[in-house]
């Protein structure tokens, strides 16, 4: 080689050297940006939504539009409980709330026991029922089921919302706390049967210690989705009174304002009041957000 | 028995139950609470419905028989149409972008990343908001004026930014991005996270050896294995999205309460079959809506779970991948 040729490939080999190390350096910082932005996209909502609630109405409107608010008005969370039957709208969610709860989680761990550890007859074809019971839209029953409620002279109680969920707690329930079932090995049972225990026996002082984990998602799973509910409480409840949070919020934001007043930072302070509990229940049981998720959606 | 022959007139029948007898016997007990409420909330309702979409009941009378009345008066209901159309539009739209989003989101997260958890916790946030609260916190934001979302375009040029709520070309689009907001980065990512974690090294490494790239590693090993899961969330996830309704009823403009406001780009078809159920009180009608739906989606379930076959992986079938 030429001795030009002999530094020309010198030159190379150096360029080849530090030229993964600056394009790994790269990435990994176009990895940064990218999951901080989403970061931002997904939490900007949220703060946008607790500084609005902490502002005086004036500030909202201002332009140019200000961030921070001047000086936190923290008594516009006691101003929503004035202007709107909100402390009562809370009591009616956790009241309908907890009693679903119990329904659901008693009966689904019931049934999903029958399904888990006896053998009958017919036992799959049900359990296929159950879940495609879970593809069928809600629309199918939801007129036929307000006529049978009125008929009961249920209409505008919570029976409607609470009963139900005593009747098997719905298949998704169903299948998470049966999944769970089939993983507890059965000697266990045997070694109890042996000493002379029925089934409930079976269930209550063995099962359920064990399933500590998937009665926790469980109950995770149904308060957010009975807190949430919208369309059951929008169907089957009339009095202002009996409304639940969800109900009443929505309600509160359709009817025009009586004055000319904005009321964005009371509405943003009500949305925040709502969503706080779901956001401890959240924060405190993380870990089991996570595992319930996966549990119920690897098995697809 | 000998003893059955000094048994008074009064006969008791014998009945020796065998193990399995008992066990089938509590088997049905148990999961009697379910066999109920299936009957009474959800075959009767079914039913009843079917039979009710046959007559004209608005509760004042006695249901009033007119056969197939309502299903030709919906095929020349304009607005029918329209319903149909909004739904589709909104769920052919929010579904794939919401799994390949939540999908992209757990490919960032399965990254080593400090503060990964806090990230994953972030990112989770949002699904857990009640609809009904992120409808009202998102109504503030979309607003083209003072919103934060116009105000965010505005600094990267594009001003002013579109109507969002109050434009009926924007509507959906705006819908669509609340619900994404809520629904990526959160139990569908959760999931194809620990799918993600699930993949074997020695299928990478296999891979790695044959020659494989990041992106082909990606294509044929990690997606296949992940085929299932994504089946599972689009079947369920469309099924959902079709049933769009607190989202839509919640943001109708204040004050105004024509369906599907503005210019009913967002009457989804839950909401009209609400309108005519519970506002009209037509339950023939609304019977007749629900029907009609729920055919549309068992044919797409049955569609999809047709075509699931040519491209979703069961590690099961060895030699079923293409």
């Amino acid at each position: 080689m030429t001795a030009s040729e002999s530094t020309q490939s010198e030159t190379r080999m150096v360029r080849k050297r530090w030229l993964p190390v600056l394009k790994r350096w790269v990435s990994q910082i176009g990895l940064y940006v990218v999951v901080l932005i989403l970061a931002v996209a997904f939490g900007l909502p949220f703060l946008w939504t607790i500084l609005t609630s902490l502002k005086v109405p004036q500030e909202i409107y201002a332009f140019p539009p200000r961030m921070l608010p001047s000086s936190p008005q923290w008594n516009n969370y006691v101003e929503i409980f004035k202007r709107a039957p909100l402390g009562t709208f809370i009591l009616n969610s956790a009241v309908v709330t907890l009693l679903s709860m119990i329904g659901q989680i008693l009966s689904a761990s019931l049934v999903a026991y029958g399904f888990a550890r006896f053998r009958f007859p017919g036992r799959d074809a049900l359990f296929v029922v159950v879940l495609s019971t879970m593809l069928m839209p809600a629309q199918i029953t939801i007129i036929p089921r307000f006529l049978l409620f009125k008929f009961l002279g249920w209409l505008d109680t919570y029976k409607p919302l609470i009963v139900p969920r005593y009747f098997g707690g719905g298949a998704f329930m169903i299948f998470l706390f049966r999944q769970f079932f089939l993983t507890i090995p059965r000697e266990f049972d045997e070694a109890a049967k042996v000493d002379g225990a029925n089934s409930l026996w079976i269930f209550a002082r063995i099962l359920v210690p064990l399933s500590r984990p998937v009665f926790i998602t469980s109950a995770i799973f149904t308060f957010l989705s009975n807190w949430n509910d919208f369309f059951g409480p929008l169907i089957f409840l009339n009095t202002l009174e009996k409304f639940t949070l969800a109900l009443g919020l929505a309600y509160f934001r359709r009817i025009p304002e009586i004055g000319v007043e904005a009321t964005e930072h009371l509405m943003m302070a009500a949305a925040m009041t709502m969503t706080i509990p779901c956001l401890v229940v959240f924060l405190v049981l993380q870990r089991y957000f996570v595992r319930g998720m996966v549990m119920s959606g690897l098995k697809g | 028995m000998a003893s059955v022959a000094h048994q008074p007139a009064k006969r008791r029948p014998r009945m020796r139950l065998n193990m399995a007898q008992r066990e089938a016997i509590q088997g049905y007990l148990y999961i009697t609470p379910w066999i109920l409420g299936f009957l009474i909330f959800t075959l009767g309702p079914m039913l009843a419905s079917f039979y009710l979409s046959l007559t004209v009941y608005t509760m004042v009378k006695p249901p009033r028989f007119t056969g197939l009345a309502h299903y030709t008066r919906m095929i020349q209901d304009r607005l029918f149409w329209k319903s149909l159309g909004n739904t589709f539009y909104y769920a052919l739209i929010f579904v794939p972008i919401s799994i390949v989003g939540s999908l992209c989101c757990a490919l960032l997260l399965n990254q080593k990343i400090v503060g990964r958890a806090f990230f994953r916790a972030a990112y989770f946030l949002p699904s857990i908001t009640p609809v009904v609260a992120a409808s009202i916190l998102w109504l503030f934001i979309l607003q083209p004026e003072v919103g934060a979302l116009n105000q965010i375009l505005s600094w990267i040029g594009i001003s002013p930014g579109p109507g969002w709520l109050a434009s009926s070309k924007w509507s959906k689009p705006a819908l669509i991005i609340v619900s994404l907001w809520r629904s990526v980065g959160g139990g569908t990512m959760l999931i194809f996270l620990a799918g993600l974690q699930g993949v074997p090294r020695e299928l990478h490494e296999s891979a790695e050896l044959d020659g494989a790239g990041a992106w082909a590693k990606f294509w044929r090993v990690t997606l296949p294995l992940l085929s299932p899961t994504v089946f599972f969330n689009l079947v369920l996830g469309l099924i959902g999205a079709l049933q769009v309704f607190a989202l839509a009823f919640v943001i109708q403009a204040g004050g105004n309460t024509s369906m599907g406001w503005p210019a009913h780009s967002t009457l989804f078809y839950l909401l009209k079959l609400y309108d005519h159920a519970f506002n009209l009180w037509e339950m023939g009608y609304g019977s007749a809506l629900a029907w009609v739906f729920f055919f549309i989606v068992l044919a797409l379930t049955y569609a999809q779970l047709r075509m699931a076959r040519s491209w979703v992986y069961y590690e099961a079938e060895v030699g079923a991948v293409r």
